[in-house]
């Protein structure tokens, strides 16, 4: 077991874990944030996409020893005090991005680091930016229209 | 959870050292992406691993003082695809990197992970064969440097020690000064693919730009190790870029290579790949080393 | 807000905020956890099984064995009962197993604290096997002498042969055959098809777990068919169905791999034994591979044989599908799949259908979208374009001259054509690719283009909505008002992401008046609660449980109105519901809201009159079928010597009558289309040919397409009028999928002049056969 300090969604947090924990399994399991989906738990669906430090990473393949110091950022601290959606959130709404759901958090936060990067991407680009997700409900048609609606778009 | 002893962490390299000289066993992780899904596959049992990730010295990109790129081994693929240093002069290198995995692999996934891990397919390691990238290991005990293309020697085997930590990945200026390259990676998907193919060929070209200099043919997953096929090369030294150099690269490859049967591909199908990758490659290269092709 | 209109879908809010709980974010705190030991044989028994080591274990709970287990057999298919033994599903499963049917197979369950506790242990459990050549095809195992369920002695679990003439099916027992001959006739020599075993790769993972309430068996999953998990589930236990509580959360995706019962049995099993302890079971990625359901692998042998106007004279099919370890749904799937073949074209003189379904030791194979349709729907369109190209007619209008049209009657179910789109998608289809120009110009290009090839393809489709007469076809809705007017609908039929929930809303607000934001479908199916359902398949959630919506919400109104004319003293054939109100139709003066009458007759006091809590709850049946229609057309480039296609645009255009709700049913399409183009040029599950054990069953190595391997794709529909459905509307869950293939394949076969038959076209594949037709030289 040790100690380990970080911040998840803003807030500093002192957790004791074992030394095997992954960080997937602390954030749901002992934080209650089940938007961490699990659905391959080696890297190949994002379903688990969480930011470290503001870039999205795979929190299946990531020891919770590891995040010592970090910042984490999940679904669930996105929404301003007020309760608001955030954009990509409400993005993904107004155009049918979700539909069973599972992925759509993932989708969602590798969305947010997009639109923090504060860069501009044609829809090519957005392919690639989002092909760490696999859906299988959307073909991404949808995801990719949500995101375009939010993120700064290359003409 | 998974079936780790222990999981320390090194904020030096000094430290890291100490650890992996002091613990038998001991495995320095990096980006982790490889490492956790072996221990996972059970291929790794009750493991101790000591992170590296947050060394500052190994996260370091730069130019030696006789032009050549340093590449510290924690950096992680995004930034090595990102940085103006690689793209500049080696962008073969940010090519392949930005083919690995997924956006979420490559934000934490790193280039000395994936020559240690000694994987055929590892895409930023093919490359590194064109251009004969030289290794320093460090131990305790010491330091050696030794040229990628004697690192590995098998199917996940190379001649690391385990006390021995990779601390940097150099890239000799006589290898991409005045050069041009090109990576192919072969895969069925264009994301989150394994390469069925890889190949790199780096080359320079006469004053008159009409004539091959030298060239380096490397190839992944045609072979138990990544591989070089030097005496194509030898045959393409000094020929005139034209019909016959892509003949003769074409025709001369697969000699050099020991292409298999599997399930992920049939021998037919990579000995297709080999010569078809190796020409696109060539004509890609010689263009941009400012040569033209027809 | 009602039908016809893009509402937003009622559960996004929940799903983009990981507000939506999953099957495995409840589990408590305290629950158990399961590793099952598979076996490391395709085929054999067990001889014994040494546990001693595993039980000495930390965490470790309890080690049951096959040997442990009830010895009767049950159902696993998620279908409605049948009351006609003939009729009913096949009884082959045990909860753990000795007999060995796969690689892979359940042959004891370790049960610790953690997951990784129970993954250590199930290390130590020692199995020793008599093994058995596997059987993976059904050449192999049919009439073997090595009999994989003693209900089938010849492994051949089940056939479906017939002949048609003048539109009437003659049904009769042909043998098992491999051989080029249809029904051993030397002019029906076919052109063989082969399909592989593929997975639904829905993103949730099978997951289940079970406790005990009382005398009572809890069981949170997420099945498609909570009723029917609830029965199977208590058959396997041989307790009543009504011990059996079922709870479906939210769901994260099931294609039909969730339609049937697979772990629930178990999990059950164990908590009973436990002393009601809760016992979770989460299949990995590599589990929900392989032990859970596949699409069945077909072998397909077809005829199509046209005069000299291209009329079709004779079709013949037979299909030999390979059904895995279990029957599952492998009897009714390769019916659906020999009868479909005869229903979009017609051939005036002989019609002949053969098939027959394998039990082999591969996982197995059951419902996924499409059940069936996608594999022959495959070969059918393949094949009209062979022949059209044999006699260079246009493959569009050598389709047009041969399919049904409104007015035909299906030769096995009876039903009648009564919208038919399909003439207008093809039309519409042809205008969007600008069909005639570009086939035209590239097959200019491809002239003189060695290396780059172009192609332009289509393929169509009719399939069937709803499995009347078959099966029975029924839903269940329950609605419940509260004082203030707004109401919970209460649907056995369940959401798992293809937006049923939101239709449903759509739906009772289209009678009721009252807006989706005022109506909650509860979206958990608790079986003590919901009313009855048979489960989400067949595309028909909002074809026929949308008649249940629309029937309980009629009911709902026509409550509502008396209950406001007894109030008001206004005559009841005069009153209608209008934005919340009561109105009448001739004044359109307002009588009351609905809130005022909810509110009355609930609370009213005056010392003597009874009260009365406003529902209504209606079971609808449907003695009906439709045809949804669609087409694709692909338009793609073939890098020849890397045997790479590039696919550069699809256009669907789909006949599912009236939408509910346009952007939705989009949706819907956008990802079966690209489904349907992982199905053409990448999926497919492999096996060692020599053991059985699966080689690629992870996410890596089974190729579903990224964001990077999908084209443009753009959606379109003809909008018809479906007299059978609730409004208009048939069904689009599965159709999506069903064309991609075969526009693929024809496009390809456009660009490069090679006919390909079999899927997926991969570059393996390419270059094999462009080798094999001298494209690509040494």
């Amino acid at each position: 077991m040790q100690v380990v300090h970080f911040y998840v969604n803003g807030k500093p947090k002192e957790l004791a874990v074992q030394d095997g924990e992954v960080l997937t399994d602390t954030l749901r399991n002992q934080l209650g944030l089940t938007s961490v989906k699990k659905g391959c738990e080696v890297g190949e669906c994002g379903a688990c996409t969480v930011l470290i430090d503001g870039h999205a990473q795979n929190s299946c393949l990531f020891l919770t020893t590891w995040a010592e110091g970090k910042h984490i950022l999940t679904v669930e601290g996105l929404r301003s005090g007020c309760g608001e959606l955030h954009p990509v959130q409400q993005a993904f709404i107004d155009e049918a991005a979700v539909q069973c759901g599972f992925c759509t958090p993932g989708f969602i936060m590798t969305g947010v680091e997009l639109v923090n990067s504060g860069k501009k991407y044609t829809r090519e680009e957005l392919r690639e930016a989002i092909s760490g997700h696999l859906c299988r409900c959307t073909g991404y048609e949808n995801i990719l229209r949500a995101l375009e609606k939010v993120v700064g778009i290359k003409s | 959870m998974y079936d780790i002893r222990e999981s320390l962490t090194a904020h030096t390299v000094e430290e890291a050292l100490s650890l992996l000289s002091t613990h038998e066993g001991m495995i320095p992780a990096a980006g982790g992406t490889d490492i956790l899904i072996k221990v996972r596959e059970r291929k790794l049992k009750a493991v101790s691993l000591v992170s590296i990730l947050g060394i500052p010295e190994l996260n370091t990109i730069s130019m030696g003082e006789d032009g050549s790129i340093c590449i510290g081994p924690v950096c992680c693929f995004t930034r090595i695809t990102e940085d103006p240093l690689i793209m500049e002069n080696v962008p073969m290198l940010g090519e392949a990197c930005r083919q690995i995995g997924s956006p979420q692999i490559r934000n934490v996934a790193t280039i000395g992970g994936n020559i240690c891990n000694g994987a055929v397919s590892a895409d930023s390691v093919t490359p590194l064969y064109a251009l004969d990238a030289i290794l320093t290991l460090r131990s305790v005990k010491g330091e050696r440097c030794i040229p990628i293309r004697e690192f590995h020697t098998g199917p996940g085997k190379t001649v690391r020690n385990p006390d021995e930590l990779l601390t940097m990945i150099r890239i000799p200026k006589e290898s991409f000064a005045k050069h041009g390259s090109c990576y192919i990676k072969f895969g069925q998907r264009k994301a989150m693919e394994i390469a069925t193919l890889g190949c790199a060929v780096n080359v320079s070209l006469s004053e008159d730009k009409t004539k091959i200099c030298s060239a380096a043919i490397a190839y992944g997953v045609a072979a138990p190790t990544p591989v070089r096929c030097t005496e194509t090369e030898t045959l393409l030294t000094g020929m005139t870029i034209g019909p016959e150099l892509f003949k003769t690269a074409r025709e001369h490859v697969t000699a050099e290579l020991q292409p298999r049967d599997s399930w992920r591909a049939s021998k037919e199908l990579r000995i297709q790949l080999i010569k078809e990758l190796v020409v696109r490659a060539l004509k890609s290269a010689v263009i941009r080393a400012g040569g033209e092709v027809d | 807000m009602g039908i016809r209109q893009n509402a937003k879908r009622v559960d996004a809010f929940q799903k983009v905020t990981g507000e939506a709980k999953y099957v495995e974010d409840l589990i408590p705190r305290d629950a158990l956890y399961v590793k099952i030991v598979h076996s490391t044989i395709a085929n054999g028994f067990v001889k014994s099984i040494d546990t001693s080591e595993a039980e000495k274990a930390p965490g470790v709970e309890m080690v049951l064995t096959c040997f442990d287990v009830p010895k009767h057999c049950y159902i696993t298919a998620g279908h409605p009962l049948s009351l006609d033994p003939a009729h009913e599903d096949v009884k082959d499963k045990h909860i753990l197993t000795s007999h060995v049917r796969y690689y892979g197979d359940d042959v004891a369950a370790v049960v610790a604290d953690t997951p990784l506790h129970a993954q250590l242990a199930a290390e130590l459990v020692r199995v020793e096997y008599e093994e058995h050549k596997p059987l993976l095809t059904p050449g192999d195992a049919i009439n073997a002498p090595d009999v994989l369920h003693d209900i089938r002695p010849n492994n051949e679990l089940s056939r479906m042969d017939f002949t048609i003439k003048d539109g009437k099916p003659t049904f009769g027992t042909a043998e098992f055959s491999t051989a080029p001959e249809i029904a051993g006739r030397a002019d029906l020599v076919g052109e063989q098809f082969h399909t592989p075993p593929v997975n639904a790769v829905h993103l949730e993972n099978h997951s289940c777990f079970a406790y005990m309430d009382g005398r009572k068996i809890v069981v949170y999953t997420c099945n498609q068919a909570p009723h029917t998990v609830r029965r199977n589930t208590a058959n396997a236990l041989g307790i009543p169905v009504g011990d059996v509580r079922v709870v479906k959360p939210y769901l994260g995706g099931g294609f039909g791999n969730k339609q049937d019962t697979v772990y629930e049995p178990l999990v059950a099993l164990l908590t009973q034994r436990l002393g009601g302890r809760c016992v979770a079971h989460i299949c990995t990625r590599e589990e929900t591979f392989i032990n859970t359901r596949t699409r069945h692998a077909f072998d397909m042998n077809i005829v199509s044989q046209p005069d000299k106007d291209g009329k079709l004279l004779k079709k013949a099919v037979r299909i030999n599908s390979n059904g895995g370890s279990y029957a599952a749904h492998g009897h009714a799937i390769t019916a659906f799949a020999v009868t479909t073949y005869f229903q979009t074209y017609i051939a005036q003189d002989e019609q002949i259908g053969e098939s027959s379904c394998a039990y082999t030791n591969l996982p197995t194979a059951a419902a996924m979208r499409g059940y069936g349709i996608p594999q022959i729907v495959y070969a059918m369109e393949c094949q009209m374009d062979d022949v059209a190209r044999e006699h260079g007619w246009d493959p569009i209008e050598f389709r047009r001259k041969n399919m049904h049209r409104e007015g035909f009657v299906d030769p096995f179910s009876g039903f009648v054509v009564k919208s038919f789109g399909l003439d207008d998608c093809i039309q519409k289809g042809c205008e969007l690719s600008n069909w005639k120009q570009k086939r035209a110009e590239y097959d200019a290009f491809n002239k003189t283009s060695k290396d780059l090839k172009k192609g332009l393809g289509m393929g169509l489709f009719a399939y069937k909505i709803s499995v009347w007469p078959l099966s029975i076809e029924n839903a269940a809705c329950r609605i419940i008002m509260n004082e203030d007017g707004t109401a919970q609908i209460h649907i056995g039929a369940i959401e798992l992401g293809q937006g049923a929930d939101t239709a449903w809303a759509q739906i009772a607000s289209e009678i009721l008046t009252i807006p989706e934001n005022r109506l909650t479908v509860i979206s958990t199916q608790d079986t003590d609660i919901a009313p009855y359902d048979n489960g989400a398949y067949a595309s028909r959630q909002t074809y026929v449980c949308g008649g249940a919506v629309r029937k309980a919400a009629e009911q709902m109104r026509d409550k509502l109105l008396d209950r406001a004319s007894k109030l008001k003293n206004v005559p009841a054939d005069d009153l209608c519901l209008d934005s919340e109100k009561i109105v009448t139709k001739s004044t359109g003066a307002t009588v009351a809201s609905i809130a005022e009458i909810c509110a009355h007759y609930n609370f009213f006091n005056d010392g003597f009159t009874d009260t009365e809590h406003l529902t209504s709850e209606a079971t609808y049946t449907l003695h009906d079928a439709s045809f949804a229609y669609g087409v694709s057309f692909v338009d793609l480039e073939v890098d020849v010597p890397l045997g790479k296609v590039n696919l550069k645009k699809v256009w669907a255009v789909h006949d599912s009558g009236t939408l509910i709700n346009p952007q939705l049913a989009e949706a819907q399409v956008h990802g079966g289309l690209v489904m349907g183009l992982g199905y053409a040029l990448s999926e497919q599950m492999l096996f060692d040919p020599k053991t059985g054990k699966p080689l690629n069953n992870n996410l890596l190595d089974y190729k579903i397409p990224t964001a990077m391997d999908v084209p443009e794709i753009e959606v379109h529909f003809i909008e018809t009028y479906e007299p059978s459905g609730p409004f208009g509307n048939k069904g689009l869950a599965e159709p999506p999928i069903l064309a991609q293939a075969p526009a693929v394949r024809n496009a390809i076969l456009h660009a490069t002049g090679v006919p390909l038959y079999e899927i997926p076209m991969t570059p393996q594949r390419l270059v094999h056969a462009f080798r094999a037709a001298g494209l690509i030289e040494d």
